[in-house]
């Protein structure tokens, strides 16, 4: 398998360190690295990396799953992609904050993987979706993994916070079947404290998605004491239902499972000792939603 | 007298008085099951809409059970007779509540009352009745130690040293040398189609052509069993006598019919106790009947629900006497009453009836329960009523479990059925000589330490060099393994050819064989346990860095592995490719070797509960499992080693090619509800999905349990609140709460699939 570990922070801050030693670039590459240096070796590769990731030729992948009815119809093949720049407090995969923790993996192999499962695609209905992480940090990628999706009849869809709206050009949209856009909370601050980020690209986001009339289905993490104020909630429904492309919303309990992920990466963990939503809080912010005449689950 | 006397006159008798008569085929001219069902059946293509719910009748007698159930629970056994060898004929007639059964028979003369089956072999009738409280008659003993020599004594009295070491250190284990063997399904549906005479007038038939034969040693022999077979069916017949019912012709009702084939059924739970006691494939051919009945008012749906309901309690309280160490490695009192529902017929026609749905329809009318144990052959092409009415009952029951029609059917047919858990046979025209398995990765560590147990540290197989390498090289420890294997398949084949010699011989299962063709195909039906583990412990090797860690003898009893390494389960072909490897050369292995009465090797990718004991006798392993952890059951990837999904973990199983395990191949999955959608719509929509992406990816079989961890897990807490959750294992179904703790946390520690 073609696999280097990046040694980078961010896209916006990239650190010239590769940690990966089993290198195993293609072809073109190889032979004028092999004439230089150690140091410089490591730089060149870098610089290399960040190209074919820019190009979105190779990936840095976190993880891929065959997944039934959750990330979109059907059984999917969702891919999780590496790098995310919001750190909401109840993420449950931590491990996917860093791009230069994933592995980076060629497209073609990607691919590959999806060929294989159209026998399950078709038997179920299911598709290809692209989550993270935060997919659109890798946008040319997701654009081309996309359209060769579509080039073999797969359903695609993304999972996106929507906050990197902006790097999704017309052209990926165009190959994208469903969007599963998480409002992660209805009032700006509130937005802010969860997340560490501003909820105007969110919106921005989804009114682009609406305009196109690509399909949506909106999802909201319940945490007691965090998002559960009613007014919160009731900002939330007030913007989805200014998305008429809307299909569903998907009012997602919060739980503690992704804690030990936290104490794995030595993170401080904000939620710690936060209870799972009573049944008579979900039902109520769900009743907010069903009140507008949203489809909720 | 011809077979086809009696048929004719009675089908002629039949169309005198009344109901329409079935179609004419071949079937009247020779005993043809298959011929009637295609000729008579009527496939549904509808959905469940016309199903009747339970009559106050049928509640209230699985009430009178149920009532009987915490007891059995506590004790273990409800009640034994422990004077009375059981014979067809041995017992009285019994009943629950004699005025409102529909369908009448036990196996002794009260319900859940166990009898003994000491041709077996004593000392387990012994243990068994000493384990529960029960005296041991000393008549009795004397008989069956002095006077009839059992199987059990008589397969001691064969086994060379070698089989002796590998079974006595469990690289061999759960063998049927000391109770029955089974996975012999009767055709039980002769009885109610052709009734007794007939049948008897088909055996003499056979009879006649073995007397024109030399009397060599098989001749004499299959005239040994010709006579044996006829004695049994007027036993039957006896038997049948006992509770009022003359099935010395042919059934002429939906009722008869279903009555006639329990009481087939109950001659042969009566006379064997059996591992797998399995029923066959019925539904299609009980529909005939109970359509023929619809039609001419005679019946309504309520009714023909009420036969099969009535029939379905009667399969659930077949009981067995066994020993606690029977129950280590059948846990949950299994006798794999499996009923095999469904397919697609050789002719394109969904072989789906009303019939089918009524047998789903119980596990609402009486509740979940493990047996009998229902098993679909799953086809994409089943009609989509019937696929989604499958997957319901699955979401709410947990209690059914699939295999792949497409697979068998281009083997065996479209009448094939499953005996115990995946193994597919003709029925009444094939066997099998069960064999139960092999610990493939013990053989892996003998391998490694020269043919010595890393556990005691004796030597059992042929001394063979030690691996004296600081880092286990692939290159070294695979050609090793493949030699001790060779050595495992010659050994195993000798047991098993010693076993079944004796079980003809000395436990022969008079009436299941009564109820079979003269020329019938065997199979010696070889397994292997912990191909998951050897997989995952070769990928280390061949990946990782492995240190074998040795003990002051130079024996390796652990090892340390730095890196990482593919696992099975991921459809990851680097190591799902040795997991096939493995399989297919200890198949070629186990072909070389000549089998008793010429049977076909096979062999099964299944544990049934024995992983647990399996892992218990085996040390630490080269993918980082510790000594006497579990093993996964069956063909299943380890616990928590399959991370990229159900599917991808189901995948990875349906690579291992079902001609090189013709006794089937047994993958168990757990999802959460939650982890198939949010409605119950689309869960239902999720599950038959899955279920054609696996069998369409030639995934074989595929036991499903759709339950939340934190139910097992109040389960555990408070077992009176749930006496009738019902899971799947491997291969079966058991009530949890009848599960040893100690499996119960092992079923708690699979993986459960969710997002």
């Amino acid at each position: 398998m073609t696999a280097i570990n990046l040694g980078f922070p961010s896209v916006a801050c990239p650190v010239v360190e590769l940690s990966g030693e089993h290198v195993d670039l293609s072809a073109p590459v190889s032979d004028d690295v092999s004439a230089l240096n150690d140091a410089d070796r490591k730089a060149e590769l870098h610089t290399l990396e960040m190209k074919a990731i820019r190009e979105g030729t190779v990936a840095s992948v976190h993880s891929w799953e065959l997944v039934t009815a959750v990330d979109g119809p059907g059984t999917r093949m969702t891919l999780f992609l590496s790098g995310c720049l919001l750190r909401c407090q109840y993420c449950h995969n931590p491990d996917t904050w860093k791009m230069r923790d994933g592995l980076v993996t060629p497209i073609e192999e990607l691919v590959a993987r999806m060929t294989r499962y159209l026998g399950v695609f078709k038997a179920t209905n299911g598709g290809l979706t692209i989550s993270g992480g935060e997919p659109l940090m890798q946008p040319a990628f997701v654009k081309r993994m996309f359209k060769e999706a579509h080039a073999l009849g797969v359903h695609t869809t993304l999972d996106t916070s929507g906050y990197l709206g902006k790097s999704a050009s017309d052209e990926m949209l165009d190959n994208i079947d469903l969007v599963l856009l998480d409002v992660k909370s209805g009032l700006p601050e509130t937005y802010k404290k969860v997340t560490g980020r501003e909820l105007a690209p969110t919106i921005a986001f989804g009114d682009r998605l609406a305009e196109r009339n690509i399909p949506v289905w909106v999802r909201f993490v319940l945490v007691p004491g965090l998002t559960d104020a009613v007014d919160n909630v009731e900002a939330v429904v007030d913007i989805v239902k200014s998305w008429p492309n809307v299909q569903r919303v998907e009012v997602l309990p919060f739980h503690q499972m992704g804690e030990d992920k936290w104490d794995r990466l030595s993170i401080p963990y904000p939620l710690h000792g936060v209870h799972p939503p009573e049944n008579e809080l979900l039902n109520r912010v769900r009743g907010q939603f069903e009140a507008r005449g949203l489809t909720v689950f | 007298m011809t077979v086809t006397d009696g048929i004719r006159s009675d089908q002629h008798g039949l169309a005198e008085t009344g109901p329409a008569e079935f179609v004419s085929g071949p079937w009247q001219d020779s005993i043809n099951l298959r011929d009637f069902i295609q000729r008579n059946y009527t496939p549904y293509l509808g959905d469940a809409s016309f199903l009747a719910g339970a009559t106050e009748r049928t509640t209230g007698i699985w009430a009178k059970l149920s009532a009987m159930f915490p007891v059995e629970r506590e004790k273990g056994v409800y009640d034994i007779d422990a004077t009375t060898p059981s014979s067809i004929t041995a017992h009285k007639p019994g009943y629950i509540d004699k005025d409102n059964e529909v369908i009448v028979g036990l196996q002794t003369d009260a319900p859940l009352k166990r009898a003994i089956m000491p041709f077996g072999g004593w000392r387990m009738v012994a243990t068994s009745l000493e384990t529960y409280g029960y005296p041991v008659s000393p008549e009795l003993e004397t008989i069956f130690t002095d006077y009839r020599k059992t199987h059990n004594t008589a397969v001691f009295d064969v086994y060379p040293p070698g089989v002796r070491r590998a079974r006595s250190s469990h690289l061999i284990t759960g063998l049927p040398d000391a109770y029955g063997r089974g996975r012999i399904i009767g055709d039980y549906r002769r009885v109610a189609l052709y009734g007794i005479d007939a049948l008897i007038a088909g055996k003499k038939n056979d009879r006649a052509e073995l007397d024109m034969e030399p009397s060599t040693e098989d001749i004499i022999r299959a005239r040994e069993e010709n006579s044996e077979q006829i004695r049994a069916l007027k036993e039957l017949a006896q038997m049948a006598a006992s509770y009022g019912s003359d099935i010395s012709k042919p059934a002429t009702t939906a009722k008869e019919a279903v009555q006639w084939l329990y009481f087939a059924y109950l001659g042969a739970v009566k006379e064997q106790n059996g591992a797998a006691m399995s029923f066959g494939r019925n539904a299609a051919f009980l529909d005939a009947y109970i359509e023929r009945d619809l039609a001419a008012g005679t019946l309504n749906e309520e009714g023909a629900q009420e036969l099969i309901d009535d029939l379905v309690i009667k399969l659930r309280i077949v009981r067995f006497l066994r020993t606690p160490e029977y129950d280590e490695i059948f846990a949950g009192d299994p006798t794999w009453v499996t009923e095999s529902l469904a397919g697609i017929g050789e002719d394109g026609r969904p072989l789906v009836t009303k019939t089918a749905f009524r047998f789903l329809q119980t596990l609402y009318n009486v509740g979940p329960a493990p047996e009998p144990n229902l098993t679909v052959l799953w086809s994409d092409k089943l009609p989509e009523g019937f696929k989604r009415f499958c997957a319901q009952v699955s979401i709410d029951t947990s209690a059914i479990q699939y295999e792949s029609d497409e697979l068998i059917r281009n083997e065996m047919g479209d009448d094939a059925a499953i005996a115990c858990c995946v193994s597919p046979m003709r029925v009444g025209k094939q066997m099998q000589f069960f064999g139960a398995r092999v610990n493939a990765v013990k053989a892996l560590l003998y391998s490694i330490n020269g043919g010595k147990d890393e556990v005691s540290g004796k030597q059992i197989a042929p001394a063979t060099a030690p691996n004296t390498d600081e880092i286990l090289d692939y290159e070294t420890v695979f050609p090793a393994y493949l030699e001790t294997l060779e050595w495992l398949a010659e050994t195993y084949v000798t047991a098993l050819n010693c076993i079944h010699y004796m079980h003809d011989k000395y436990a022969y299962e008079r009436l299941e064989m009564a109820l079979h063709d003269k020329e019938i195909i065997r199979t010696l039906a070889c397994g292997i346990a912990g191909l998951s583990v050897v997989a995952d412990s070769l990928s280390a090797i061949k990946y990782a860095t492995v240190r074998p860690v040795r003990d002051e003898t130079g024996l390796v009893v652990d090892y340390t592995v730095e890196g990482e390494f593919p696992t099975f389960g991921n459809d990851d072909d680097r190591v799902d490719v040795i997991a096939v490897d493995v399989m297919e050369r200890f198949m070629t292995m186990i072909r070389k070797h000549p089998t008793y009465r010429d049977a076909i090797h096979t062999q099964s990718i299944l544990t049934i509960t024995s992983n647990v004991v399996y892992g218990k006798a085996t040390g630490n392993t080269p993918d980082g499992r510790r000594k006497g952890e579990p093993f996964a059951p069956g063909a299943n990837p380890m616990n928590g080693r399959d991370t990229h999904g159900m599917l991808a973990s189901a995948l990875s199983v349906a690579k291992l090619p079902y001609s090189e395990a013709q006794d089937g191949i047994s993958l168990t999955n757990t999802v959460v509800p939650s982890g198939l959608g949010h409605t119950k719509d689309e869960q239902i929509t999720s599950l038959v999905g899955l279920l054609d992406a696996f069998t369409s990816a030639t995934g074989y079989h595929l036991n499903v349990n759709v339950l939340n961890k934190e139910t097992l897990e109040d389960a555990m807490l408070h077992p009176e609140n749930y006496p009738q959750l019902t899971i799947r294992v491997s291969g079966y179904a058991v009530n949890f709460v009848r599960l040893t703790r100690e499996q119960q946390m092992d079923v708690i520690s699979r993986t459960f699939h969710s997002h």
